[in-house]
């Protein structure tokens, strides 16, 4: 088991080992950097052209195929086009927020990776506070955001810009909130402590993932939902709503920062996949007992992968909400329902306690419904609360 | 119940994903360089100028009215008129354009130049791939590019061209008939005080 689930510790040290002992510390992390960068930069590649993929075949097309076999080589395509475009910079921006802006959207992405474990003893840093260190980097990204709408000196830019700015702060609250319960249940800030909490078995080789319990995985989901909402993807892509706002902070941006803010929300989309795969997805361990011996870093990539095309799926379903339901759906909605989500793993963990017999369904099924029955009421009064369907009187 | 119209909706875009792959039927997009549909009849792209006969610039049916270089809402129509005139289809002396451009980069494909035009001479065509890395040389058309013969048109837009080559042969007949009266009647002003 050791030997290939190992193998990139394995190669860290021998590499490392080169060195007099007064730089190891140095080189490894620059090894892990190396190999984090290199890993998600792929990634990056790939997820572009394996969502216009799948997107075109959702949509009853081909997607791209023409570069290369399959059309493998249009992310090599799409990156010459980019870097050979030329940069434009308006004569009224800013030039110097204009230039940081997409520097500042994507150097605090990358370090949202140094506290994700992808593996076995696979995380560049262990930091006790390490999910707190988490969100702190990541709510760079809406000063980056804004730098780049204030900067343009364009109208687009600045509503994308608002609403990016609305739509974040809104969103971080449900985020934060539905991580609240795993935290409490764990007793840990440490990525690594709740990975290894959710690394025992039960019901005949069962894991026992926080996304099997009812609070985890309603907070499974409100975490996906904000996180969508946070990394501006489809159905609240309302910042770079195409059809409305030109592409909103972007629209002034070409060439190769235009590229790096790709590349910066594609990051920071792989690192709370990343996260969620942590936080309820029992991170690089097995769903069954049996299945242990299969390498700990193909777990988690795998589950990364089935979660990054859970969000290319619902891309590919859901239109743009408006700006009033995307506000109200979340203070409204998520964050009451996160907040109650807190209580029903306060319950949980209340109810752990019992002893009786078939006391794990019942459980179950009461935790449960201690959070269906106010998502159900939540709904329907979030229906109450957006105003009637506007009627067309000259479409009809 | 909350929800489960996002839950049906991603059912149906999986069938999209998993049919696309085994069900050829869905997947109605054309590959096209390779295969290409033939555009239907009210498709319309630039403007090309209509000529009737073998010799395009004889048979040009422009009469350098300039009219439709005045609709042209981005002003991309340049004419400038000839000093000789030539007979037209039915054989009365009209202006003819001497340079008669259009600056396709420019136009806007909205058909007012055709619709103002009184001598259909001026129709829309179906082309498309004008693309060209030559952007002042190749996308400013002059007459010899723009001439077409009233063939193609009847074969982009049959119903429009048909209804016209009805007219005009009418148009025809009638000069005809009235150019035949007017031979066969030198007579009668021969003797002018006859008549009254
Ligand atoms: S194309 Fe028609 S409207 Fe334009 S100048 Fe010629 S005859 Fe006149
Ligand atoms: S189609 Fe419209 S824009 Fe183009 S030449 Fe005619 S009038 Fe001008």
């Amino acid at each position: 088991m050791s030997g290939l689930d190992q193998i990139f510790v394995w190669i860290g040290h021998r590499a490392a080992g080169w060195f007099p002992a007064s730089v190891q510390p140095l080189v490894s992390a620059v090894l892990a950097i190396a190999g984090v960068m290199a890993v998600f930069g792929t990634c990056f590649a790939l997820t572009t052209l394996a969502e216009r993929k799948v997107l075109g075949r959702m949509q009853n097309r081909f997607g791209p195929n023409r570069v290369g076999p399959y059309g493998l080589l249009q992310p090599l395509a799409d990156a010459v086009k980019m870097l050979t475009k030329e940069d434009i910079v308006p004569f009224s921006a800013d030039k110097t927020l204009h230039f940081l802006a997409p520097l500042v959207l994507t150097v605090p992405v990358w370090l949202a990776f140094a506290v994700l474990p992808f593996g076995r003893n696979m995380s560049a840093i262990n930091l006790d506070a390490g999910i707190l260190f988490f969100f702190a980097v990541g709510s760079a990204s809406e000063l980056a955001v804004f730098m780049a709408g204030w900067s343009s000196q364009n109208k687009y830019s600045l509503v994308g810009a608002m609403r990016a700015i609305a739509q974040m702060i809104s969103y971080e609250v449900p985020l934060v909130l539905s991580v609240v319960p795993v935290l409490m249940l764990a007793g840990s800030l440490e990525l690594n402590d709740i990975v290894a909490a959710q690394g025992t078995y039960t019901f005949g080789g069962l894991a026992r993932w926080n996304v099997f319990t009812p609070w985890g995985l309603a907070g499974l989901i409100l975490f996906l939902i904000a996180a969508t909402a946070e990394s501006n993807r489809s159905p609240f892509d309302l910042p770079e709503g195409e059809s409305e706002i030109i592409a909103g902070f972007l629209t002034e941006y070409s060439g190769f920062k235009y590229a790096l803010f790709f590349l910066g929300e594609y990051l920071g989309l792989f690192a709370v996949t990343g996260l969620a795969v942590t936080l309820f997805l029992g991170g690089w361990h097995a769903p069954f007992q049996w299945l242990e011996w299969v390498p700990s870093w193909f777990w988690f990539a795998a589950k990364f992968g089935a979660l990054i095309f859970l969000f290319i799926w619902v891309r590919a379903t859901l239109p743009r909400l408006r700006l009033d339901q995307l506000l109200n759906f979340s203070w409204r909605f998520l964050v009451p329902l996160s907040l109650i989500n807190l209580l029903v793993a306060a319950a949980w963990y209340w109810t752990g306690a019992w002893k009786f017999p078939v006391v794990a369904p019942i459980r179950w099924l009461l935790c449960a419904a201690l959070i269906a029955l106010p998502y159900h009421w939540l709904g329907r009064a979030l229906r109450g609360a957006m105003p009637p369907p506007r009627k067309y009187i000259y479409a009809e | 119940m909350n929800g489960f119209g996002i839950i049906k909706g991603m059912i149906e875009t999986a069938r999209n994903f998993v049919g696309s792959y085994h069900d050829a039927q869905r997947l109605t997009t054309v590959q096209y360089p390779e295969q290409k549909l033939p555009p239907v009849e009210n498709a319309r792209t630039i403007p090309f100028l209509v000529f009737d006969g073998d010799d395009a610039m004889a048979g040009l049916r422009c009469t350098a009215c300039v009219i439709c270089e005045k609709e042209c809402p981005p002003q991309c129509i340049y004419i400038v008129k000839d000093q000789v005139k030539k007979p037209d289809y039915v054989g009365k002396m009209q202006m003819q354009p001497k340079v008669f451009d259009i600056d396709i980069s420019v136009c806007m494909s909205c058909g007012i130049c055709v619709e103002v035009c009184p001598f259909d001479a001026i129709k829309m065509d179906q082309v498309f791939e004008l693309s060209t890395g030559d952007r002042f040389g190749k996308l400013l058309l002059d007459k010899h590019q723009l001439a077409k013969p009233n063939d193609y048109f009847v074969k982009i837009h049959k119903t429009e061209a048909s209804e016209i080559d009805v007219r005009r042969e009418e148009d025809k007949r009638k000069a005809e008939a009235a150019a035949a009266a007017k031979a066969a009647a030198p007579k009668s002003p021969a003797t002018p005080g006859a008549a009254k």
